[in-house]
């Protein structure tokens, strides 16, 4: 269980002049559950966006399931089959319907059959509890249904990390605890996962560690019992302060 | 139809006031017309008498009687439903279109001995350069926006240059330019393909612009999400970012071929025979001009109706297909 997936050493990362991402060092492990936090602005996002290269890092290192990522690869692609990734604003195909979504990235890049793709999509629908809705297309959906469906449409690739960006974050109230339910189901079999968001429950329930962003670094890392009830560093204290405090 | 508002006062055609205004624009109009030569003037001899020595007093009733029929014809069509309005005001304007070529006094039957002439020669030609252009001008549109959109300084560059110079010269200018100046190089070009290559380049130049927005228009998380699956560029475009852009790509590009329908009439200088060129010369020999510019005239709408037609159905299809 301790095959390291994600490896960021000395990363570095700037827009312009201003810096983003300050000497982050981290490992990922096969298995490991991850939650990023931290206030708006604290590169947690560029962080976890760098992982698939969707951001390109100035200096440092990231290897991903064993590739480094740098600009002049050309297997990228590759790579990103290997990393799933779920957005904020969902970023479903509204031009497809919901099972075409989820079939696309199997038959169109690792070349499974359409059958074998559809069996799948529909196996992961259940799993998101919405087979129902496969013949509609995104924007008939709920933002719960929608995320729910982002998931699967990740998990359709068999990935060996799954990315979540905030995923919660642009739901109704009412609707982040299905996607969140997913969420810790994927955790309990054994996915390995980093996630940005805000959810604390979230984090305690299903995190291996917890990391505290701001202004770019990475100021505290430490398992969810010790991050929430015995917060190192002042910022880290701050910061939970006024996220609990309601 | 931009937006059903439920808050609705009486047609404006209703309001006394501009009732009122528009009898008297009208007859002030119908007036200075001098109707009292003509058919309405004998329509009202039992008022105004002989209408050759009527003057103004006929000129003016006739204008007023005109104006009253005109406006009860225009409240009434206001009480109508939507549809039915449009049906009835498309009727009319057409009935005077036609009256209007109808007084030209044209003679049928020199139309009747040429038009099956100018459909076989004139319209098959036409259609089959604006065809084979629309679809040259859409594959160079397509490269166009994407060299346009890269990061490659060349590409950016030839693209730009492109659409500047094609966009800057007059389309009859091109026509010229193709025809005569490919000879100074050496190669001997025909009319046809000169034709088409004009309309290619010209047409090609505006719509790669039309493209390039319809591109640039979809969200940039399209492109994260199907990049972060592994997809390549060639694919993310053709199959993410493209059937995206269609729905908003469409319209425009409707336009531009019905203008390119109608600006294929300028190849007829370089002595293709299509319907422009036929209309011309046709009625040379008998000093019949109008009766051939009148009918491929008619021609020309005919076929943009039909390509409006086609539009609006590709229009519906996609609006249904994504929600």
């Amino acid at each position: 269980m301790s095959t390291p997936i994600i490896e960021m050493t000395n990363v570095n990362k700037w827009y312009g002049t201003y810096h983003a991402l300050r000497n982050i060092n981290f490992t990922v492990n096969e298995g490991d559950k991850i939650v990023v936090c931290g206030p708006s602005g604290s590169g947690k996002s560029t962080m976890i966006r760098t992982l698939n290269y969707l951001e390109a890092h100035q200096e440092g290192t990231i290897r991903v399931n064993g590739t480094d990522m740098h600009s002049k690869m050309k297997d990228v692609d590759k790579v990103r089959m290997d990393v799933g990734m779920v957005f904020q604003h969902f970023n479903l195909f509204p031009h497809l319907t919901i099972l075409q979504n989820l079939m696309a990235g199997p038959m169109w890049v690792r070349g499974i059959s359409e059958e074998e793709a559809r069996k799948t999509a529909m196996m992961y629908l259940e799993r998101v509890r919405i087979p129902e809705q496969a013949d509609k297309y995104p924007g008939q959906l709920s933002g719960g249904q929608q995320q729910r469906v982002a998931i699967a449409r990740s998990l359709c690739m068999k990935p060996k990390v799954m990315l979540f960006d905030e995923p919660t974050s642009a739901l109704d109230p009412e609707m982040v605890s299905e996607v969140l339910d997913t969420m810790v189901s994927l955790a309990k079999d054994g996915m390995t996962m980093v996630c940005v968001t805000h959810e604390m429950g979230f984090a305690k329930a299903v995190a291996d560690r917890v990391i505290f962003m701001d202004e770019g670094e990475i100021i505290e890392e430490n398992d969810p019992i010790n991050f929430f009830d015995n917060p190192q560093s002042k910022r880290t204290q701050n910061f939970l302060g006024q996220i609990l405090q309601h | 139809m931009l937006f059903a508002d439920t808050v609705v006062g009486d047609p404006a055609v209703h309001k006394p006031k501009i009732i009122l205004i528009m009898v008297m624009v009208a007859t002030v109009l119908f007036t200075l017309f001098g109707l009292n030569d003509t058919i309405f003037g004998e329509f009202m001899r039992p008022v105004i008498g002989e209408p050759k020595e009527s003057g103004f007093f006929g000129n003016a009733s006739i204008g007023l009687v005109m104006a009253i029929i005109v406006v009860i014809n225009i409240v009434l069509i206001g009480f109508l439903p939507f549809r039915i309005q449009i049906l009835i005001v498309w009727f009319e304007l057409l009935l005077l279109f036609l009256t209007f070529f109808y007084s030209f006094g044209l003679n049928y039957q020199f139309i009747q001995s040429k038009i099956w002439f100018m459909i076989t020669q004139g319209v098959f030609t036409t259609l089959y350069i604006s065809a084979i252009s629309i679809i040259l001008a859409s594959v160079l549109a397509i490269v166009g926006a994407i060299a346009k959109l890269s990061s490659n300084g060349f590409a950016f560059a030839i693209a730009s240059f492109y659409t500047s110079f094609f966009r800057g010269l007059p389309l009859l200018m091109q026509v010229y330019l193709i025809y005569l100046g490919l000879p100074q190089l050496g190669y001997v070009i025909d009319a046809v393909p000169a034709g088409v290559m004009a309309l290619t380049l010209c047409y090609g130049a505006y719509m790669t612009e039309i493209f390039r927005a319809g591109i640039q228009s979809i969200n940039k998380g399209q492109w994260e999400a199907s990049r972060s699956m592994g997809f390549g560029f060639g694919l993310t475009m053709r199959r993410i970012i493209l059937p995206q852009a269609m729905p908003l790509i469409i319209p425009p590009t409707g336009n531009q071929f019905i203008a390119m329908l109608k600006d294929s009439s300028l190849v007829s200088v370089i002595g293709v025979w299509e319907l422009m060129f036929l209309a011309r010369t046709l009625g040379n020999k008998d000093f019949r001009h109008m009766e051939m510019l009148i009918t491929a005239a008619l021609i020309y709408w005919v076929l943009t109706v039909c390509l409006e037609l086609v539009q609006s159905r590709i229009e519906r299809h996609y609006r249904t297909a994504s929600h």
